[in-house]
């Protein structure tokens, strides 16, 4: 019998991240130790914007899925078509119950012909079994086996390629390679949860130490910075990217009705392939888009610096009028200089360019104040700059 | 082939074909494609031996609904309209079962019998009017369900408080505690008890059992035999359809039923594509869902329902050839046109069942016999007989696999507690022909050898037969249905599967 793990487990880059820690922050994220911030969040979040952040993502769940079938099982699991997505390519997309509700987004890595790698947030090995009942097809969890890392930031091409790895020049955004560090193998892919310049290195966890050594000293000159979450939700807020938890309750973890959410009230309709044979949620999502659906993700751009946590959307100032939605994730956007938002919305609320009111509460000396602000919604991401998609990047 | 038609029936089982009459007679054009060379499905006569000929599948007519026959304005001629029951006894005191009485069994036996029956035909009487109808869809809000939900309630309702009561106790009770509070003869008991878990992979003591008792008295309560076996009511069936203007091909395997943007569009086979906006599937749910359409076609979720479906047949069919009748001490001549349970005891049934829990044959394994040579000379040379069993149990998951040696063991296990019961059998068999559910799946297509497509059980029942999401013989796939016995109301020659079917679809049409 395979003993089973007591207490929290060790990501591959475990000990290199305790060298570098200060603050001694930590939190369990998929039964992994790690950390929030190691030193300073504020710093880290500007080797995001800046220089070159390294974040560990090992604990992401990752599934290798391999056969005949791999594909066509992909294309029923998911609502984006996975046909399209050639090998060397990253397709970023959601799957859905049975009554197109959202239960996770994740990555769907192509690694080679009919051989998929699908990383998530959440754990969904049961779900993804189910679903592979009448394929010919094989699940394998491969968390544990793969040591994954994120560099990220304006500088990461170039501390990457002196660090010594090549072909990263010609590597466009959602494309991945096979190279090698020395010797030791590396799956590298333009991928990240930022929305800048950035790449994730895939590798065994025998060679996560070296590999992280050897990416430190080639950026030490370019200021480097080992990252922790907090940081890097901040990035991922400025990035528009939705955290499951926050933005969509995982559709089997809800038990009220109305609690999970569908792609398109996700603002996801583009990754819902009607065109492409059945997929889980196909006949609901047909239905909902021929229905209309309730609810609707926003980006808010709102006046003023405090963040609007937790805030209740209304239609105007004048809270007389019951709430149209609520915030789900906030923060002042160094980058943007702006206070920025997601939240939702009850349809037909939530259009580019409707002003909304939120609600903000704020503590000055134990006291509660409340104001309502101006809250504008926007398209798109509230940062996406060029680098993000320049190939090849610029040398820094 | 580029014809169109309203509606393709795949399988020319019984349902297919009254589902494909009643559509042809609402004026529809039907195909039924067969991929065997004669219709009939599990319900078929065929040649054993040279000379010898049974039906293959159901040996016995547990009752073609009225309500089929009086649609399609069929008859079926039948050799014994009603067979008797005949509890065999090893020491020649045989108990003679009729609908409500018993003779040869204690006077106090024979009185609670009557009082047995009486009660068992107050809830049967309840679910036979339950038969032919659609189950009512809980929670999709439309007011034909409500209505449907509604008259169940109802009907529930008139069987009084006291009945009613009972009813919901007895709903997930055993047979064996009920005939054990009831009976002192082992043989009676053991007699019940079996036919209360013919065809299911339940023992007497399994909870549900009565449930199924009262499933096999709601068709009708008596057995018949019809004239030419099973395979003659199939005919009937075919010819009426036929006549109707129903297009039926044998020898022509559907290879796949072609699904297109989310909705079927007809069917592929080795001829060619036949198109139509509606398929009708005989097959059962997993043949249908796994085989014929595909499981990419479908919700995982629905997928996985279908897949775990419990349908892992458990009953052998044992077909012999004999020289000569078996000579049984306290049987008249005329008694071998019944039917006899070979079932000692309720226990000597839970028994034969526990091996089956494990993948193995029962060692002793009980039996429904019956001689359809003696009153129908077509399907045996003259003065030779022929022997049909169903024996139980037989698990379709057999732990080593049906091999040459289990089947020989089986067989011969069978044989002997065949020559036990009925001394000097051995000698008079000419030819036999042992048929396990791996080979019922063979023959008939049905997955897992399963007579009613589908455990008959609580959990497979009514508005959850085959699974939630089909029980209204619409599958979650635009134009694609059911119509065999994996609905509602299960296995049997009934009929009455074919007919919902066929209500609920002209019932569609004319809403649209």
């Amino acid at each position: 019998m395979t003993e089973v793990h007591q207490g929290r487990l060790q990501t591959p880059f475990y000990s290199r991240f305790r060298a570098v820690d200060t603050l001694n922050e930590w939190h369990t994220w998929n039964g992994y130790t790690v950390c929030n911030s190691p030193y300073c969040a504020d710093l880290e979040y500007f080797a995001i914007r800046n220089a070159t952040a390294v974040f560990d993502l090992s604990p992401m769940n990752k599934y290798r899925i391999t056969g005949p079938d791999a594909g066509a099982y992909l294309d029923r699991l998911v609502t984006r078509s996975v046909s399209v997505l050639r090998p060397g390519r990253v397709g970023y997309s959601v799957w859905c119950d049975h009554d197109g509700k959202v239960i996770d987004d994740g990555t769907i890595f192509h690694l080679s012909e009919g051989d998929y790698r699908l990383c998530a947030a959440g754990r969904h090995a049961a779900w993804f079994a189910d679903a592979a009942i009448g394929f010919d097809v094989e699940i394998d969890d491969e968390t544990a086996d793969v040591a994954a890392l994120a560099v990220q930031g304006p500088t990461s091409w170039s501390v990457l390629t002196r660090a010594g790895f090549e072909g990263l020049e010609s590597l466009k955004p959602f494309g991945l390679i096979y190279t090698e560090l020395r010797g030791r193998p590396v799956m590298v892919s333009r991928t990240g949860f930022t929305g800048d310049l950035g790449y994730e290195l895939w590798m065994s966890p025998e060679d996560a130490g070296a590999i992280w050594d050897r990416i430190f000293e080639a950026g030490e000159l370019t200021g480097i910075r080992a990252i922790g979450t907090d940081a890097l939700e901040l990035s991922r807020i400025e990035a528009g990217y939705l955290a499951p938890g926050l933005e969509f309750l995982p559709a089997d973890e809800t038990v009220r009705s109305g609690r999970s959410r569908s792609p398109f009230e996700l603002g996801l309709d583009w990754l819902v392939d009607f065109t492409k044979p059945n997929f889980n949620g196909r006949r609901a999502l047909a239905e909902e888009q021929r229905r209309g659906s309730t609810w609707r993700l926003v980006r808010l751009d709102i006046d003023g610096n405090k963040p609007a946590h937790n805030a209740y959307i209304f239609p105007r100032e004048s809270r007389n009028k019951s709430d149209v939605g609520f915030v789900t994730s906030a923060a002042w956007s160094p980058v943007c200089k702006k206070n920025v938002a997601l939240g939702t919305v009850r349809q037909p609320h939530g259009l580019p360019g409707e002003t909304l009111w939120v609600e903000i509460y704020y503590q000055r000396e134990m006291h509660w104040q409340r104001k309502m602000a101006r809250a504008t919604v926007v398209e798109g991401p509230f940062w996406a700059p060029d680098r993000r998609r320049l190939t090849p990047p610029s040398p820094y | 082939m580029t014809e169109r038609f309203d509606a393709i029936v795949v399988g020319a089982g019984h349902n297919g074909l009254v589902c494909a009459a009643l559509l042809a007679k609402a004026g529809k054009k039907v195909l039924v494609l067969e991929a065997r060379d004669e219709v009939g499905g599990a319900a078929v006569t065929r040649p054993f031996a040279d000379g010898f000929s049974v039906s293959a599948g159901a040996h016995l007519l547990h009752q073609l609904q009225p309500k089929v026959m009086k649609a399609l304005g069929v008859t079926v001629p039948l050799t014994n309209e009603r067979l008797s029951t005949v509890a065999l006894s090893g020491s020649g005191e045989h108990l003679f079962i009729d609908d409500h009485s018993v003779a040869g069994a204690s006077d106090k036996d024979a009185e609670a019998f009557t009082e047995f029956m009486g009660w068992s035909d107050t809830f049967a009487r309840f679910l036979n009017r339950q038969l032919m109808k659609p189950p009512p869809r809980l929670g999709s809000g439309q007011r034909k369900d409500t209505i449907r939900l509604a008259r169940l309630g109802l009907d529930l309702r008139m069987l009084g408080r006291a009945d009613m009561r009972d009813f919901l106790q007895l709903i997930g009770q055993n047979i064996y505690d009920e005939l054990d509070a009831r009976f002192d003869s082992e043989l009676l008991k053991g007699a019940i008890a079996l036919d209360a878990v013919t065809g299911t992979h339940t023992g007497p003591r399994s909870p549900g059992s009565l449930v199924t008792w009262l499933y096999r008295l709601c068709t009708g309560g008596h057995v018949s035999q019809p004239a030419g076996g099973l395979g003659a009511v199939s005919k009937a069936l075919a010819d009426r359809a036929e006549a109707l203007g129903v297009t039926i091909q044998t020898g022509v395997p559907v290879d796949r039923i072609v699904v297109d943007n989310g909705r079927v569009v007809g069917v592929d086979t080795a001829e060619g594509r036949v198109s139509s906006w509606k398929v009708i599937s005989n097959a059962d749910p997993k043949t249908t869902v796994f085989g014929l359409v595909g499981a990419r076609h479908f919700e995982s979720t629905f997928v996985r329902r279908v897949h775990h479906l419990r349908s892992k047949g458990n009953v052998a069919k044992l077909h012999l050839g004999l020289d000569a009748l078996p000579d049984v001490a306290g049987l008249r001549p005329e008694d071998y046109g019944g039917r006899f349970l070979l079932a000692p005891s309720a226990d000597a049934v839970e028994r034969a069942f526990n091996p089956a829990k494990y993948g193995r044959c029962s060692s002793k394994p009980v039996f429904e016999v019956c001689f359809p040579s003696v009153s129908d000379d077509s399907c045996a040379p003259a003065g030779k007989h022929v022997l049909s069993a169903l024996v139980q149990f037989a698990p379709y998951d057999h732990e080593g696999g049906w091999t040459d040696v289990a089947r020989a063991d089986f067989l011969d296990g069978s044989v002997a507690a065949l020559d036990e019961a009925m001394p000097g059998l051995r000698e008079r068999i000419l030819h036999s022909e042992l048929r396990t559910p791996v080979d019922l799946e063979a023959e008939f297509g049905v997955s897992g050898g399963h007579w009613h497509h589908g455990e008959l059980g609580l959990d497979q029942f009514m508005f959850v037969r085959p699974v939630a999401g089909a029980a209204q013989y619409r599958m979650p796939l635009d134009g694609l249905y059911l119509c065999g016995a994996g609905t509602h109301p299960g296995g049997g020659v009934t009929g009455a599967p074919g007919y919902n079917a066929a209500q609920v679809i002209l019932e569609r049409e004319r809403s649209r």
